[in-house]
């Protein structure tokens, strides 16, 4: 049982970190953006490539971020200058990251040596072995946390939130919103290929298949996090998302253990994903004001 | 001063649904100068807002701004030095952010948005005595949604923000046509009260003649992309309402409506 909800909780904080980069562009800017199932595969190829020829696995973590800011600009310029449907700058995104991420490692799955350092090495001698993982991810979330509280609090994070809540506004402030739509996309990926870094150290593996329906597990996430917190005012939205990520980690878990096979977590998801959406329906209508305010 | 010179501007170039609106169109508009725009559907009154602002580009023709060529700019780069307020009060302002992080984006205008602390505690109590002056008790909800704001408060401080930082022009694009008559005439008040403090040249479109007629120190009609009548000073103080309707009914007659 404890094994059970630590590996939950190591699982919710990685997912976490990506579904706080989900936040960013669904919620943030209203960008369903799906370059998330590439971008997330970007960071462990990133991340395992590097590990391999010995490149500390700290930096390969900031490594992966700027790959995912990287990815984060094109779809944004797609968008931005070549004026592509935001849905479909998302799908050419990814469609490209899968051959890139195939390119990075040069084979669709790749193992890290056992004795290459990752950042659980240093931490395994520090803390007892049961919880010295989730005490090195959950900083690093919880990092990314309030760097990106903090970051949402400045002129430029209010900036972000204006071109997701009103565009034309932005405009009349004499700033390109164009410019900080792309600023915003590249943050978004960043934290999804941070996340995909993180986990590649965590499972030591990567698999050219294995961002397949990040997207829906981040946007799960978010409607969650938004649904369950939305009333609790003391609680930030950031903090609900990753609440969220953990909420869902155990219901998958809990759908597994009662007996459910591998290759049904697709539908357990879906159920999943439809349940939060009919609630934050439901609750949408009783609470108007305030809150997240979009959903699917 | 503002020199809208020579525009042309058609469109659908080229199809059957061809509308040639503006052919050689000029326009002067003098510091400190209120001029409202009145006119029919269809005349361009928008359109000239909108090629102004720098959202539509003339097929020809120059907007000069303080001696400045703004024709090449974005609408971005001119919204340095041009104030806006929208008929719909839900485009002057950011739903889903409070009235104090509204004013405080409003007041770093043309700057650039840094680092530092977005939320402008400093300004607060300027803030606070500017929505004061509304008489509408917003200056003790600054931490409340604007989303949550009725149409005539979100007008009311979509105005307040577009001038917190002065601009050269404000243009207001029929930005009472979607009040209740009450708030409506108190945006008008409140515009006519900022626009005279702040001494900014202003255009303002309006569907509303009684507003045209009693506010502002010069009024021009528009029809079908021509100007049918301009007076300002005590030319337009000496004009009545009966005088712009006759000029409408010419026009409806022309028309054949």
């Amino acid at each position: 049982m404890t094994d059970a909800i630590i590996s939950i909780l190591e699982q919710g904080f990685i997912y976490g970190i990506m579904a706080l980069g989900v936040y960013i562009s669904y919620s943030i800017l209203d960008f369903p953006d799906l370059s998330v199932d590439g971008t997330f595969p970007l960071g462990t190829a990133i991340c395992v490539a590097l590990i391999t020829i010995g490149v500390n696995p700290w930096l390969c973590l900031l490594a992966a971020f700027a790959g995912g800011c990287l990815a984060g600009i094109f779809t944004g310029v797609l968008n931005v200058h070549l004026k592509i449907k935001n849905l479909l700058c998302g799908i050419l995104t990814m469609t490209a990251l899968y051959s890139i991420n195939y390119r990075i490692t040069g084979s669709s799955n790749v193992f890290l040596d056992m004795t290459s350092e990752t950042i659980f090495t240093q931490a395994g001698k520090l803390f007892p072995p049961l919880v010295s993982k989730l005490i090195v991810i959950a900083v690093i979330t919880l990092i990314a946390k309030f760097l990106m509280d903090w970051y949402l609090r400045t002129k430029s994070g209010f900036l972000l939130r204006s071109v997701g809540d009103n565009e034309g506004l932005v405009t009349t402030l004499a700033q390109n919103a164009g410019t900080i739509k792309i600023v915003g996309l590249a943050l978004s990926n960043g934290l999804v290929a941070l996340a995909g870094a993180v986990n590649a150290q965590y499972t030591r593996q990567f698999s050219v298949a294995g961002g397949t329906g990040t997207v829906v597990m981040g946007l799960a996430a978010v409607i969650i996090g938004a649904t369950v917190f939305r009333k609790i005012k003391f609680v930030r939205v950031t903090t609900g998302v990753l609440f969220g990520m953990m909420i869902y980690k155990a219901c998958t878990y809990a759908a597994l253990a009662s007996g459910l096979q591998a290759m049904d977590t697709n539908l357990v998801i879906t159920v999943l994903f439809i349940a939060a959406l009919f609630v934050n329906r439901f609750v949408l209508e009783r609470n108007q004001k305030g809150g997240l305010r979009r959903d699917a | 001063m503002l020199k809208v010179e020579h525009i042309d501007k058609t469109f659908h170039a080229g199809t059957i649904d061809e509308k040639v609106l503006f052919q050689d169109f000029s326009l002067m508009v003098d510091d400190r100068q209120f001029v409202t725009v009145i006119g029919s559907n269809g005349s361009g009154k928008t359109t000239l807002l909108n090629i102004i602002a720098g959202e539509l580009k003339p097929d020809r023709g120059k907007i000069m701004l303080n001696g400045k060529d703004l024709t090449a700019q974005p609408a971005y780069r001119r919204a340095k030095q041009i104030g806006r307020v929208f008929q719909n009060p839900a485009m002057g302002t950011c739903p889903g952010m409070t009235i104090w992080e509204n004013l405080s984006i409003a007041d770093h205008k043309g700057k650039f948005f840094g680092l530092s602390f977005g939320l402008n505690s400093k300004r607060k109590s300027f803030y606070q005595t500017q929505l004061e002056l509304l008489g509408m008790g917003l200056e003790n909800r600054l931490n409340t949604p604007a989303g949550a704001l009725s149409g005539g408060q979100r007008q009311a401080l979509a105005l307040i923000m577009a001038t917190l930082v002065r601009p050269d022009l404000l243009l207001l694009d029929e930005h009472t046509a979607a009040l209740d008559p009450k708030s409506s005439d108190t945006v008008m008040e409140l515009t006519q009260k900022i626009v005279e403090e702040k001494q900014i040249s202003t255009l303002m479109i309006t569907h509303n003649l009684r507003h045209a007629a009693s506010y502002g120190n010069r009024i021009v009609m528009m029809h079908e992309g021509k100007i049918v009548l301009d007076a300002a000073g005590e030319e337009k103080a000496g004009k009545k309402m009966d005088d712009y309707l006759k000029v409408f009914n010419e026009i409806s007659i022309e028309c054949g409506n």
